[in-house]
């Protein structure tokens, strides 16, 4: 494992077999986005309260899922990057910055057009947006201190120490939920016991969240290549590849 | 090293920026300015209904207090980093990650104390319960050097940057707000008579957690600005 992983963040060898990789990437996530996005919005029964309008949640829930998700993968990784100074950890780390706050900046977008039918207003002050909102708020500083940085790989080692600050953060997000009161809804699918969701809306959301996570993963492989691309300039491993094509 | 001479260090470097203070009166009395001209633009804004002025002054003063420490925080690293004083506290024997929490103290001492102490004024000029200032000032006293420890990590971050400025709200605002949510919820509990423990021993715990973290990457982004 280690020495996979050890192969694997080497430039060159990561810029071949991602190239191998995104195909696949690619064909698995239309199949699984076409069966979740069916599966949610023709086959699911309709909400005995929500009626149709819950159907949203196919691309809110994964989007808040992910937005969470990135900003621990940018953390750990820009961590990683900061302690074994790996290039391709602090290049993954500043990648997916944008990809988090795109996703943020949906969950909160999907949230509140929810959010204009059942609560009959575009936006509460809910501990639940707010957080998501101080989230996408962590997501800029993070941009904006790379960008204001010159050099590449100080930027990386800022952002990394203030992505890891910021996940300090994480845990009260989560559990802000519980402390104040809330017009969010409480989960309802994390309950292992009994989760109060039926099955037939439960797996194409399952679904959505697996094709979420592999957009991801490709939008982040994609922007990687382009960073490294770009950072490794006349290196002769990128001249021997560029050569090829 | 014994633990004498660090802590003699300490204590040298808190001694050392209060005395440049001092010798800065002028400087000193910008940020208080500031949060009193802040505090009294909302009876401006939102008119002078004694009631609504009442209600919404700890907000009011809280939110003057995280834009006051702002202000005034750049000016922790600044001026040591432009000197070059900084890289020689890099140099000392001693962890960086303790000269940088005295340099904190000093600052807390320099801008969160006066705050602290013109605070019953503009508590009074809005019309608060004494009750209700006491609480306020305790939530003051617990956050505001929490302000202080979290904005040190953005201003090391930053403050090798020309344009630090925008930069540095963005970075330490949001890491502002469970400090401002759980004074606003302790100073809102008292003001309706009910127990404020759970809210203060949160933002003690908070206070702790930052004096005990945050001078660790605080050092770090420091050497890392330096090069």
């Amino acid at each position: 494992m280690m020495k996979f992983l050890h192969k694997f963040s080497s430039p060159p060898y990561f810029y071949s077999i991602s190239g191998r990789m995104l195909p696949w990437l690619t064909a698995l996530f239309l199949v699984l986005l076409a069966y979740g996005l069916y599966g949610g919005l023709v086959t699911a029964p309709a909400d005995y309260q929500q009626g149709d309008s819950f159907r949203i949640i196919y691309v809110h829930v994964p989007a808040a899922w992910m937005s969470m998700f990135i900003y621990m993968v940018m953390a750990v990784s820009g961590g990683i990057g900061l302690i074994w100074r790996i290039k391709l950890a602090e290049i993954v780390s500043i990648s997916s910055a944008p990809i988090g706050a795109s996703f943020t900046l949906l969950a909160l977008v999907t949230g509140s057009l929810w959010g204009k039918p059942m609560w009959g207003t575009w936006w509460v002050w809910d501990a639940r947006l707010t957080s998501e909102l101080i989230l996408f708020f962590l997501y800029l500083g993070v941009i904006g201190l790379y960008n204001a940085i010159e050099d590449n790989r100080t930027a990386s080692r800022a952002v990394a120490i203030l992505a890891l600050v910021g996940v300090v953060n994480i845990p009260i997000i989560h559990y802000s939920v519980e402390w104040w009161s809330s017009l969010h809804q409480g989960p309802t699918v994390t309950k292992f016991a009994k989760p109060s969701i039926h099955i037939d809306m439960l797996i194409p959301l399952l679904v959505m969240a697996v094709a979420f996570k592999i957009y991801y993963a490709i939008a982040l492989l994609l922007r990687c290549r382009n960073e490294l691309v770009q950072r490794e300039q006349g290196s002769r491993w990128l001249d021997e590849v560029l050569e090829k094509v | 090293m014994t633990s004498h001479s660090l802590f003699s260090a300490f204590l040298s470097v808190v001694r050392r920026d209060l005395l440049l203070a001092y010798r800065h009166r002028s400087e000193l009395v910008n940020p208080l300015a500031f949060f009193v001209m802040v505090v009294s633009m909302f009876p401006l804004a939102v008119g002078a209904d004694v009631e609504l002025l009442r209600r919404i002054a700890p907000g009011v003063i809280w939110v003057a207090a995280l834009l006051a420490s702002l202000l005034s925080m750049d000016a922790i690293f600044r001026s040591d980093f432009e000197d070059g004083s900084l890289e020689l506290m890099v140099m000392t024997p001693h962890p960086l990650s303790v000269l940088v929490l005295a340099k904190v103290v000093a600052h807390w001492l320099l801008s969160g104390m006066p705050l602290l102490l013109i605070t019953p004024l503009l508590a009074l000029m809005f019309d608060i319960d004494v009750d209700v200032i006491w609480v306020l000032l305790l939530t003051l006293l617990l956050g505001t050097p929490v302000l202080s420890l979290i904005g040190a990590i953005a201003v090391a971050l930053t403050v090798g940057l020309r344009k630090g400025g925008v930069l540095l709200a963005i970075l330490v605002l949001p890491l502002y707000v469970p400090v401002l949510i759980f004074a606003s919820a302790a100073v809102d509990s008292a003001a309706s008579g009910l127990p404020i423990s759970g809210q203060l021993y949160m933002m003690s715990a908070i206070l702790f957690l930052a004096i005990t973290l945050t001078p660790w990457p605080t050092a770090a982004a420091l050497k890392m600005s330096l090069g």
